[in-house]
């Protein structure tokens, strides 16, 4: 069931569209932004919403890299594998996290804490290599800022 | 040298509010347009003033709007979209635009819709740019407040009450939403796969509708071509192309960032002096002058002007003119592999040789960096080039894929046979 939040907020983007289904994106981003992910009952539901089957739905779901139809942990990390950032030493980053986390691209660690995902080109070139955690952009990253910055969200935990 | 897209930018980036932009100039190109000028001639004065699309392809952008249906009996209504997705690898310029100076490119956007008559606009934000999209829904915001969006714009008897609606639409991450139908699909809310052309999306687009696509820094320029003139404009620049253009520098140089030049600067001047040459200890070997999908350049192409002629001369594209360098200590096959399994990822499967050819480009590459490169490789990633070149695949992702391949294999051959007969890559072990 969606909550009633995520209902009026997902309504609240119909009237930009003339049809329902392009606010499909947005409706799929909303029940993320609570849930974390997309769960196949949050999908039927979504799709009941919009006037469209759940195979309809899922069709548009997994074709964006950034809606999730796999749980999630707390705080995911975005690190960036494009050209700039792979030139500027991306390897030893991806490295870096691996071994402080013990997780690869795709994995959540055990507590549920962090999961690491590639993503394209970030648009911080010039600051090169980068990541995104969660909704925060890091830049001009080595080995010991990935340290200190993990640690930070650790202690939010 | 004038600098009209960036004038307004602070070095932090934080945007002026309203008051200060209208201080500052800004909504005057509005003003005067819907108070003395027809919409065909805002079109046609950005069709003299030569600006060329500044999202990759440089196409030129009056001609581009002239292709609408207009008149009382042209279809309604009709739709005006903001290219925002940036999502070529190594292009980050437009993000400098959204979130420096977003009142520039809404003023840009009411203009350009009120050329074409359009209705409703939507800028297709990428997911990840999370400060531009705050900073646009409030200027947004603003906007409508002054009266600049909504109905009856500035409630003008000349433009006989000009009505806009403008929506921001954030996406959730795919390179192919660049794709100007791909765009239009993932805006209708389905995967952002190309579709046939024609009909082009001016006659034909989002939702069977008349619809003009066009990119931040393109629709960035208009208001200053509106208030300066286009001869104004035309002598921004070093050459035919009109305008200034914000290039970029990234990879090893002494200082990576943006600038805003004039057309037709060298490639020598944008990375030895505005980049301030290579950092200590390498050497400059070669570059991707315009992001991902664009061909080597190398050293004897340094004094090559930017611009979209005397790139294409050289035999690549301005493309986004945002440059990626090459250094000496970065092995050229294991930056084309990096390319390619760009692109093979992002490729949206949509047509055979895309799907199927980028992959198998990707996996022979990664054979060479893992010392497993057959002396047949070469030959059959350059038949590839071919076969996934313009003409063969559904849209352009393809075969942008292929420039840096395909220039790669022609300059850095040896490196690539280096791979092959030392059965290693020469830059890793």
């Amino acid at each position: 069931m969606l909550s009633d939040t995520e209902r009026q907020e997902i309504e609240s983007h119909l009237a930009e569209y003339p049809y329902k289904r392009a606010a499909c994106i947005e409706a799929l981003k909303v029940v993320q932004r609570e849930r974390g992910w997309v769960s196949d009952e949050n999908l039927r539901d979504v799709a009941a919403l919009l006037e469209m089957t759940p195979d309809e739905l899922d069709n548009v779901a997994t074709f964006y890299n950034l809606i999730f139809r796999q749980p999630v942990g707390k705080h995911v990390i975005l690190l960036c594998d494009s050209v700039s950032c792979w030139i500027m030493g991306y390897p030893n980053i991806r490295r870096r996290i691996q071994e402080r986390l013990g997780i690869d691209f795709g994995e959540t660690t055990p507590d549920g804490n962090y999961t690491l995902l590639p993503v394209v080109c970030l648009g911080d070139c010039d600051h090169a290599p980068v990541m995104m955690i969660d909704e925060d952009h890091h830049r001009d990253l080595d080995e010991g800022k990935v340290d200190r910055i993990l640690e930070s969200y650790r202690e939010e935990a | 040298m004038e600098s009209p897209l960036t004038r307004n930018i602070q070095p932090d980036r934080v945007p002026l509010d309203i008051k200060a932009v209208k201080r500052a100039g800004g909504y005057e190109a509005l003003r005067k347009a819907l108070k003395s000028m027809t919409p065909a001639e805002v079109t046609d004065t950005v069709k003299r003033s030569d600006l060329k699309g500044r999202g990759g392809a440089g196409f030129p952008t009056g001609p581009k709007w002239s292709f609408v249906p207009m008149g009382p009996e042209a279809p309604r209504p009709k739709y005006l979209v903001v290219n925002a997705d940036e999502m070529e690898p190594g292009t980050f310029k437009d993000r400098l635009l959204l979130e420096g100076d977003p009142h520039q490119l809404i003023e840009g956007t009411i203009l350009a819709a009120y050329a074409i008559q359009a209705e409703v606009g939507y800028i297709f934000l990428r997911a990840e740019y999370k400060e531009a999209e705050r900073r646009l829904r409030k200027a947004i915001a603003e906007a409508y407040e002054a009266g600049y969006l909504g109905r009856n714009i500035l409630g003008s008897a000349f433009s006989a009450g000009f009505n806009f609606e403008l929506h921001l639409h954030v996406s959730a991450g795919r390179y192919m939403c660049g794709e100007e139908t791909g765009l239009l699909n993932s805006l209708e809310g389905r995967r952002a796969t190309p579709r046939a052309k024609p009909p082009f999306p001016q006659v034909s687009g989002l939702w069977g509708q008349p619809t003009i696509v066009n990119n931040v820094e393109t629709l960035s320029c208009v208001p200053h071509i509106i208030n300066n003139g286009p001869d104004w404009f035309k002598q921004l620049s070093y050459t035919e192309d009109g305008g200034t253009k914000i290039f970029g520098a990234s990879g090893r140089v002494n200082h990576p960032g943006l600038w805003e030049l004039p057309l037709g600067t060298t490639l020598r001047e944008l990375i030895f002096e505005h980049a301030g040459g290579m950092k200590p200890g390498y050497q400059f070997r070669g570059v991707l002058p315009g992001g991902a999908s664009t061909d080597f350049l190398t050293e004897e192409h340094l004094d090559v002007k930017l611009d979209f002629t005397s790139v294409q001369k050289a035999g690549s594209r301005l493309g986004t003119g945002t440059a990626i360098v090459l250094d000496d200590q970065t092995c050229p096959v294991g930056m084309v592999l990096n390319l390619e399994r760009f692109f093979a990822q992002e490729s949206c499967g949509w047509c055979t040789p895309c799907r199927e050819g980028l992959p198998w480009i990707a996996n022979t590459l990664e054979a060479l960096e893992e010392g497993e490169g057959l002396p047949g490789d070469l030959d059959l990633l350059a038949s590839h080039t071919r076969k996934l070149g313009p003409g063969n695949t559904f849209c352009a992702l393809a075969p942008g894929a292929m420039e840096p391949l395909q220039s790669a294999l022609k300059y850095f051959r040896a490196d690539f046979e280096r791979h092959i007969e030392e059965k290693r890559c020469p830059w890793r072990n």
